[in-house]
């Protein structure tokens, strides 16, 4: 393929030369000519993030941006004292709590003493290392995914590394973000640093106009279907395409967020104005002239017309229908209205897989969830905890009653989007609808708290995972879906078909 | 810190693919400040669930090496997983495929993953499941895996392999020597220095 020569708008800062820069390998001609041709958002960001090439080959890459929860961190503390280390760089990490805080009362002490006890050892760790902690008293506290965005905290351009594997959610601003272990998070602390492997870089473009009831939950939901959970291994996901451009921020984060269920350890959307415009104004936003000059820095992180994927998929947005989960992986996916997939349809070696998953969500192939009852119904997390997500819902129960014999939770992903809710009358809605209106933390994605499922209850759940066990009881079975299909699950106590709901 | 050349026991076999971390440790041992004890608790629900399952089965006590399937490790970056499994006693996993968080996690620890195909994780883990006493050994130099009569060939990503073999798995001391360099970076972050002219 010719090299075209494309102008892309020149940053006032030309921060990609700087000492560092990732020397792409010499030995072929293909090689020089793609160094000729331009350069993605990936390139660019890890470009200028690389301190050096480290003697074993990796890259000791920069952290822009280190976020911390109670769950993941403790260890790393622990581990840093051992070494006698300090933290390198404490004002570029900021804690909160989530997982394990509880969603009825939040008056500590909790009455969970394990919980209480992790908390406490953040506390203590953030006041000795000298790291905010947007903790419960300070009446900022959230899901450590939903309190970076709408702080202005997290930014395009930026690498962003958090102990926790939905970090992928903050690449919706362009940043490169991803999730690593506790051992990692001690590299940060001590250093600001990680030791990394380059990915490959797969862009997914989706275009075209959704269908009347399907959301971003349903485009992600159906891009991870296509590609499998492991497609992404190996690779970095930038999403592109006008059915993305269209989204707002908040739809950004959702197909951001889930991109770790794909396999991808991170994935990104390139910035552009309406990233700006969510930026503009946020605390931790840069100010008046500042933000002027960052809006040029970052349209120029932007991938260049010319440069190329490793690899490229497309998708047609009337494609996608409402997207529900019917198996224990986030790929084990099918439109509400379709039938559950037999097993002998996929390759000899899924096989088993498939006869595990219908065993333990005690379906059969050719059932179709539309109609399956559901006993639980959860809105939240940092796939859907945001204001958007609870507007959508609420309108959807707005004078209806929650189904009898089901229980529903709407939980807010922070206190901000708990204020904001109040400020529009939201809970009141939920409340007369039959919901529980909770406060803000992780709840029932995970249940590492006191929201869990019981027995093999079923649960229309708008998070990110339907893993055997996830929501905390050992049969508890998952079906995901976007928040519109919770609500409306909720409302008939059966899976629902939004689309019939709405026409 | 020890270089990793190579690692020598009996293995355990784990049927199945897309072993997530939520199975491999449930979510509600991540409610402590300490890894200690997590031994314990690997698998707990799956063993509970399946009498038959192998972390059940007393005659693999010992063994230091876990062959899985396709994609182990996946979902959740807990590293409380890969620790659970390392105090049980895995000191190598060998399988088709790793998801990253994980392999990152074992490399932090170190605990090498190594890949092979589709096909040899299979006869990995029949050999172990037929003879529960055969000792096997990773050979992370020579990338192989013998045991049970077999050679098979394995894959650990170079910077990876290197870190084993030259003992800097534990990235924190080597991250620290380039502590010039870690500060010229972020002075050179137009984010870090405040977007100024």
């Amino acid at each position: 393929m010719p090299a075209v020569a494309i102008s892309t708008p020149e940053s006032i800062f030309p921060p990609f030369s700087i000492g560092g820069a990732h020397p792409r390998p010499k030995t072929s001609q293909l090689a020089i000519r793609i160094k000729t041709m331009g350069k993605t958002l990936l390139d660019k960001v890890w470009d200028a993030h690389t301190v050096r090439q480290m003697p074993n080959g990796q890259t000791q890459v920069f952290v822009g941006l280190h976020l911390i929860h109670e769950v993941t961190s403790p260890q790393a503390f622990a581990m840093l004292r051992e070494l006698g280390l300090a933290v390198n760089y404490p004002q570029r990490t900021f804690a909160t709590i989530d997982h394990i805080v509880p969603t009825q009362s939040q008056t500590r002490p909790f009455a969970d003493t394990l919980a209480e006890q992790m908390t406490q050892a953040l506390t203590d760790s953030c006041k000795e290392h000298g790291i905010q902690f947007f903790d419960l008293a300070s009446k900022q506290q959230g899901i450590v995914h939903v309190i970076g965005p709408e702080k202005g905290l997290t930014q395009p351009g930026m690498t962003i590394a958090c102990g926790d594997s939905h970090t992928s959610t903050h690449g919706a601003f362009g940043s490169i973000a991803f999730g690593i272990g506790t051992s990692q998070i001690r590299d940060v602390l001590a250093t600001q640093c990680l030791a990394m492997a380059k990915p490959k870089l797969r862009r997914i473009s989706v275009n075209g106009t959704l269908r009347p009831g399907v959301y971003a939950k349903d485009v992600i939901l159906a891009i991870i279907n296509k590609l499998g959970v492991k497609g992404g291994v190996g690779y970095a996901y930038e999403y592109a395409g006008s059915t993305i451009a269209a989204m707002s921020m908040e739809e950004r984060l959702t197909i951001c967020n889930m991109s770790i269920e794909g396999g991808a350890r991170f994935g990104y959307i390139n910035p552009d104005q309406v990233t700006y415009d969510y930026l503009e104004g946020r605390e931790r936003s840069p100010k008046g002239e500042a933000f002027t000059q960052a809006t040029k820095y970052w349209d120029s992180l932007r991938t260049d017309a010319d440069a190329i994927p490793d690899d490229e998929i497309t998708i047609a947005a009337e494609d996608i229908a409402p997207m529900v989960t019917w198996g224990i992986t986030p790929d084990q996916s099918v439109a509400v209205d379709e039938p559950i997939p037999a097993a002998a349809t996929f390759a000899t070696e899924d096989q088993p897989l498939i006869d595990e998953a219908q065993r333990y969500m005690q379906f059969a192939a050719g059932d179709t969830l539309a109609g399956k009852p559901i006993q639980v119904a959860f809105i939240g997390s940092c796939t859907n905890g945001r204001l958007s997500d609870l507007r959508i819902a609420a309108e959807a129960v707005r004078g209806h009653k929650v189904a009898k014999g089901v229980r529903a939770l709407a939980v807010p992903g922070s206190m901000e989007v708990a204020r904001q809710a109040e400020a529009e009358g939201l809970p009141q809605i939920f409340r007369e609808a039959g919901f529980e209106w909770r406060r803000a933390g992780c709840s029932m994605c995970l249940a590492m708290n006191p929201d869990k499922l019981k027995g093999d209850e079923l649960c229309a759940s708008s998070s990110n995972r339907n893993f055997k066990g996830r929501q905390g009881s050992p049969t508890g079975r998952t079906l995901l879906m976007s928040p519109a299909m919770v609500a409306a699950a909720a409302l008939a106590g059966v899976v629902t078909d939004v689309r019939e709901v709405s026409a | 810190m020890s270089a990793v050349t190579k690692v020598t026991g009996r293995a355990i076999p784990l049927p199945g693919d897309d072993i997530d971390t939520d199975r491999i440790i449930p979510a509600r041992y991540l409610r402590c400040v300490s890894f200690d004890g997590l031994g314990a608790y690997a698998f707990e629900d799956d063993r509970r669930q399946n009498p038959d399952h192998n972390f059940n089965d007393d005659r693999y006590n010992g063994s230091s090496l876990l062959f899985c399937g396709r994609n182990f490790g996946c979902g959740s970056s807990r590293e409380h997983a890969p620790q659970s499994l390392n105090r049980w006693g895995i000191k190598a996993i060998i399988g088709e495929s790793f998801a990253e968080i994980f392999f990152g996690n074992c490399l932090a620890m170190g605990v090498p993953c190594a890949t092979t195909s589709a096909a040899d994780a299979t006869v990995l883990r029949e050999a172990a499941a037929k003879d529960v006493t055969a000792e096997f050994v990773l050979d992370v130099v020579g990338q192989t895996v013998t045991g049970a009569g077999l050679t098979i060939s394995v894959g650990i990503p170079d910077g990876a392999r290197a870190a084993f073999l030259e003992g800097t798995w534990n990235a924190t001391s080597v991250l620290l020597d380039a502590s010039d360099a870690i500060d010229r970076t972020a002075q050179s972050l137009p984010y870090v220095t405040g977007f100024g002219p």
